[in-house]
């Protein structure tokens, strides 16, 4: 039902998704979001980023959302890769791809879980810039995106 | 003896990745250890001061400052995430 990778290798959204789908005749709607590597950060120009992580509470922390995500809504499935290490910009950081067999419940669900992927899955950007490195801050939105999923069952 | 984890900015602030501890006397929960911690002075007191924003997790799991804590746990103290 989940399928949870934490890699440092690039991977290829379309080929991700497939994965998700392929196989399971019952799935209607895919819903996915790809969070990508910007070249830019306060106004600055970012060269590269590196994402470090606490490997085995991110798996779980990650399975966690998902179980969440599949207790609020009928599933068929949820595929979360996200990338460590070092990135470019452009580059695909972050996939989150939902398969139910209607619609609503996968875009619910996709946002529901990179909501709380944001600020609960042990996750920290440093970036690189012309004039040294530095740790991105967690934003205050993120904070509020998360808390909006506590008031809203159906996420309606 | 519990085990303690810094991650990020943490981990560099104070130059550890790691270390094992025997759980200080009176020390119960995540506060307390937080507290203790933070008595050892210098970059302890200012990485880990009530004002920062600090996380901690227990057994991998995501913890609250009154979360108990007991010999074998695998504590882990870090900055708010900023994955995704």
């Amino acid at each position: 039902m989940f399928s949870v990778h934490v890699q440092s290798e690039p991977f290829d959204p379309a080929a991700e998704v497939e994965l998700l789908r392929a196989g399971n005749p019952r799935i209607g709607a895919v819903v996915a979001f790809l969070g990508l590597m910007r070249d830019l950060s306060d106004g600055e120009r970012v060269e590269a980023m590196t994402l470090e992580h606490y490997p085995g509470m991110t798996e779980k922390a990650l399975e966690a959302i998902c179980a969440d995500a599949a207790s609020r809504w009928a599933l068929e499935g949820i595929r979360v890769v996200h990338r460590v290490g070092e990135l470019r910009p452009e580059e695909p950081i972050v996939l989150v791809a939902v398969a139910s067999r209607h619609r609503g419940e996968a875009f619910r669900a996709c946002e529901l879980v990179i909501d709380y992927l944001k600020t609960r899955a042990p996750f920290w950007k440093k970036e690189r810039l012309a004039g040294g490195e530095r740790w991105v801050e967690a934003r205050h939105g993120d904070s509020e995106a998360e808390a909006r999923w506590d008031q809203r069952s159906d996420g309606a | 003896m519990i085990r303690i984890c810094y991650f990020a900015s943490l981990r560099e602030q104070l130059a550890l990745v790691e270390e094992p501890l025997a759980l200080p006397r009176g020390v119960r929960d995540v506060a307390g250890l937080r507290a203790a911690l933070r008595a050892r002075g210098g970059v302890w007191a200012e990485a880990l001061a009530e004002s920062r924003p600090v996380l901690c997790a227990v057994n991998q799991v995501m913890a609250r400052p009154g979360q108990a804590i007991a010999d074998g746990d695998e504590v882990a103290f870090f900055p708010p995430v900023t994955g995704g």
